[in-house]
């Protein structure tokens, strides 16, 4: 069966790094985020919606294109072939030009958006401007630095939610969770917002609750609310029995997850274009432990903050608070630091309704991550791609269940897991006994046990 | 009482943790490896740039002092059984009460010509990780000798990083020791369509060297040549027991155990992948050198240890292991040569790279064996049935409890049940399906 050697060549017919149409790909993507910069400063005057179109259209086709050649003519199955070998996704070079970049973006946006083209008065500029068009027909009002974050963010978590279908395409759990974050993004977070103000309606995202959105019960909005008629009172309404019941009820079903990694954008935003940095998350004792006074810390300053608005009409702290967590840590190192901290900084770190969700998921919840019996080899594939920095492995290796108040459900851990360790699931038959099972056990004082 | 392990490994280091969980021993765990425990089946996802060094350790590096195991970086060169003393090649000697050695495998090497030429070796230490680190810098061509679970996945870890490679299996069919014919041809597809070069009864004759002393070329028992630059030797492992040899410690294989893991000289243990057991429990092997093994092995050698005398029980068999993208469960038996006692019902989905295979006793009807492919089992079902001897029937009216697959996957069981029907003239239905609550259910029901 002598085979011709020089076939020998055949191994993984897939190049190394990019190929030439992921090269033009990201080419196309690059002009249109080019179009954006030249923008910022000034150079595009006129003929706004063209370049827009152009610009949001360049960057769609951009990252669909490369994600279509990079998943698409390779098997199904996990992806993870040198991501701790590229500088983007190792906080090297790469992921330091990307993490300054961002953070540079968030400090314009929220404290010098005048830079972004934003006018007080008169027409905007520069890249604001760019999105008066879209503003406009969405609206009726030009655009603002929020719009333009705003349609910018969902794009992101559109195209690289794409990128992601792609890439887990073997894996339906993943597949429905994407779309739903697609989705909400899309119609809760930005379209529905916009086209209410258009109707006279204040803001507002119905999927977005206090905590998280730490203004709801500021005087203003309260009246913004109790002002507009029935659909004013429906918000309010809708507001607090997102709170009090709806919330409660999914997480004692589903775990937190129905909403950090389904439905929430900050989330949305960490699962797409967050994804490829999800393994930068710190798993460390330390950093688990400095989460659970960061979270909390913040959960309490929230809940203080608001009743000092609310008994005695107070903004200081309120002030305070928009600035630190909603501003600086949300966004600016949210976000920003994804290159180089994880895509969850924020989520892990800093979100009053994670710390919410997380308790109920901790303490009444049906849902937990399983173990396989004895299956766990201790690779740590689970505890390295879990963005949340829970050390999974910990308890898959002891055969004990996964109920961590952080985890966010996303199921990559379960994913990634070669040896089909992970099962995300619900049952309310052993709620009080969830935590203690420790199957791999082998021995105990009442004799052997397997 | 000062026990000292020899090996940093799961066995080692699973022992080392349970006499701390029983006792206030003075433990050391000595290693000329590594300096922490790390996870030796992870290291194929080291080199394919999933996971950093670091992320295969299980432990932080705190773990150890604050648990007060002493961790020593040495090599012990040979054993003073009467003065209890540990020889060691750097540090001064050591004097133990109790002894236990993990030493486990070292990959084999059976006399080819050229095997221990530069650019030839195995892949099981974390410096054979190095060496194919070190080897791959312009590697054109690789051959792997050998087709068990390492050599597929040395074949994957080449793979990433686009380095052809030629893959030589003595067997007609990929692990056709293990796997039944349909699983077989199932990973030798999946091996020909990632592109390697698979070659199937074909053994290695020789390797030839270059000019300096390097691999240039194999020759195989067909006769032919394969130039290559470097070449994995991957035929299986046998227990690292040389220096033990040289002692009165009793060894075959490996080092013979008792039902307590304790040697043929007293408060001398093994554990791991070094052990042979001198009584395997039926159905069991007297070596088994996987991970879960080095575990349940490392925990009993503890109790025994600490005075709380308990026999090794594995309980019944499982394993699991991942061939490129599909995945492999075994509980129970399931023979690849299966006597004609073993009734077998086999499902294959379309496209090929799932299947579901159930055995069971032909005259009582119990299951005895799961096996599947790119579909998840669940072990504590899996193993509760083939304990309870459950029925076939019975198992598969309640399949779908042991389906351990991700929300919103296809089930299979009704067309495993399907083909039952179909085979057998029978009319069974599905009676349960994915779900954690009938899990908990039939597990209570078991345990009450
Ligand atoms: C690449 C690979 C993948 C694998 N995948 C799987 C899998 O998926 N599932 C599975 O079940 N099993 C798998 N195995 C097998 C599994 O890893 C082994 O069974 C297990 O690691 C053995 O553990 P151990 O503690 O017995 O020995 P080891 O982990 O080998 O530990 C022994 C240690 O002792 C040290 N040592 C030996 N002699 C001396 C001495 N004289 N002085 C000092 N130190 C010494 C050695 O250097 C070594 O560090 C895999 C093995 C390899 C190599
Ligand atoms: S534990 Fe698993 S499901 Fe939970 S956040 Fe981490 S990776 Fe996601
Ligand atoms: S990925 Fe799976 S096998 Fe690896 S440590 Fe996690 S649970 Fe265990």
């Amino acid at each position: 069966m002598a085979q011709a050697h020089n076939s020998l060549s055949l191994s993984n017919p897939h190049p190394t790094g990019m190929d030439t149409v992921q090269k033009i790909a990201s080419a196309i993507g690059g002009l249109g985020l080019l179009i954006l910069f030249i923008s910022l400063f000034g150079q595009i005057n006129g003929n706004y919606g063209t370049w827009l179109t152009a610009s949001l259209a360049l960057m769609t086709v951009g990252v669909c294109v490369y994600a279509w050649r990079e998943y698409m003519d390779k098997p199904e199955g996990i992806k993870n072939n040198h991501v701790w070998h590229r500088t983007l996704t190792n906080k090297g070079l790469w992921g330091w030009i990307v993490g300054v970049v961002l953070t540079g973006f968030y400090v314009v946006l929220y404290f010098y958006p005048q830079y972004l083209g934003l006018a007080k008065e008169g027409a905007n500029s520069g890249l604001i401007a760019l999105f008066d068009s879209l503003s406009q027909a969405l609206k009726g009002q030009p655009a603002s630095q929020w719009f333009v974050y705003g349609a910018l963010y969902t794009l992101a978590i559109l195209i690289f939610g794409v990128k992601f279908l792609l890439k887990y395409r073997h894996n339906r759990y993943q597949q429905i969770r994407t779309l739903s974050v697609m989705f909400f993004q899309l119609g809760f977070a930005f379209l529905i917002p916009e086209i209410l103000m258009r109707l006279n309606y204040p803001y507002n995202n119905f999927m977005n609750m206090w905590p998280l959105n730490y203004y709801f019960f500021d005087g203003w909005n309260i009246q913004a609310m109790t002002t507009s008629g029935k659909v004013g009172m429906f918000m309010f309404a809708w507001g607090i029995l997102m709170i009090l019941v709806i919330s409660p009820v999914l997480t004692y079903f589903y775990g937190k997850r129905w909403y950090c990694s389904w439905v929430c954008g900050c989330g949305g935003l960490a699962e797409t274009a967050g994804d490829p940095f999800r393994h930068l998350s710190d798993k460390s004792l330390k950093a688990w432990k400095i989460e659970r006074w960061m979270i909390h810390g913040v959960l309490v300053f929230a809940i203080v903050m608001t009743l000092m608005v609310l008994i005695f009409n107070n903004g200081t702290l309120r002030s305070w608070y928009g600035f630190a967590i909603g501003s600086v840590f949300s966004g600016v190192i949210g976000v920003g630091f994804y290159p180089l901290m994880g895509s969850r900084v924020w989520c892990r770190f800093g979100c009053p309704m994670a710390a919410i969700l997380g308790l109920q998921q901790r303490f009444f919840s049906r849902f937990r991550i399983t173990t396989n019996g004895g299956q766990c080899i201790s690779c740590g594939n689970c505890s390295t791609y879990c963005e949340m920095g829970i050390d999974v492995r910990s308890y898959a290796q002891k055969g004990q269940n996964i109920v961590r108040a952080s985890c966010v459900g996303c199921g990559i851990c379960a994913a990634v897991c070669p040896r089909g360790v992970l099962r995300l699931e619900n049952s309310a038959i052993d709620i009080n006994s969830r935590t203690d099972e420790m199957k791999v056990i082998m021995i105990s004082e009442n004799g052997v046990r397997i | 009482m000062h026990i000292v392990i020899i090996g940093n490994g799961i066995s080692g280091i699973t022992t080392a943790r349970w006499i701390r969980k029983l006792s206030d021993h003075q433990i050391t765990v000595i290693s000329d490896e590594t300096d922490y425990f790390f996870s030796r089946t992870a290291l194929m996802y080291i080199y394919m740039g999933h996971m950093r060094f670091q992320d295969t350790q299980p432990y932080e590096n705190w773990f150890w002092e604050k648990n007060r195991i002493n961790l020593l970086r040495d090599r012990v060169e040979s054993i003073d059984i009467p003065n209890k003393k540990l020889n060691m090649r750097d540090t001064s000697s050591i004097q133990y009460d109790k002894l236990v050695l993990a030493l486990g495998s070292k990959p084999n090497k059976f006399g080819w010509p050229g095997q221990d030429l530069d650019g030839v070796q195995g892949m099981y230490s974390a410096q054979d990780l190095e060496g194919m680190e070190k080897y791959s810098e312009g590697l054109k061509h690789a051959v792997i000798v050998g087709g068990g679970l390492i050599g597929i996945e040395m074949a994957e870890m080449f793979h990433s990083r686009h380095i052809p490679v030629t893959f030589l299996v003595r067997e007609k069919s990929y692990w056709n020791m293990v796997l039944a014919p349909d699983e077989s041809a199932m990973v030798n597809r999946v091996i020909n369509k990632n592109g390697i070069d698979l070659r199937l009864s074909t053994e290695l004759k020789e390797i030839l060297p270059d000019e300096n002393g390097k691999c240039r070329a194999v020759i195989t028992n067909k006769g032919d040549e394969i130039p290559c630059q470097f070449v994995g030797l991957t035929a299986g492992v046998h227990p690292n027991i040389a220096f033990i040899k040289e002692t009165e410690i009793e060894t075959q294989k490996g080092i013979v155990v008792d039902e307590h893991l304790e040697t043929s000289v007293k408060d001398i243990y093994a554990v791991g992948d070094c052990a042979q057991l001198r009584n395997p429990p039926p159905g069991r092997r007297p070596i088994e050198a996987v991970w879960y093994v080095g575990r349940m092995m490392g925990e009993t050698a503890a109790y025994n240890i600490c005075g709380k005398p308990v026999e090794y029980q594995p309980g019944i068999w499982f394993n699991s292991a991942k061939f490129f993208d599909i995945e492999y469960q075994v509980y129970g038996t399931v023979l690849a040569n299966p006597p004609a006692e073993h009734k077998s019902l086999y499902w294959e989905h379309p496209d090929g790279e799932k299947s579901i295979r159930i055995v069971w006793d032909d005259v009582s009807g119990w299951v005895i064996g799961f096996q599947t492919m790119g579909v998840r089992y669940r072990d504590e079902v899996c193993r509760q049935w083939i304990r309870d001897k459950a029925h076939i029937e019975n198992v598969l009216m309640n399949l779908g409890l042991a389906n351990f697959d991700p929300e919103f996957y296809d089930q299979y069981e009704s067309e495993v049940i399907a083909l039952y029907n179909q085979k057998t003239g029978a009319n069974l239905q599905l009676m349960e399906k994915r779900g954690l609550n009938s899990v908990v259910k039939f597990i209570k029901k078991q345990f009450a």
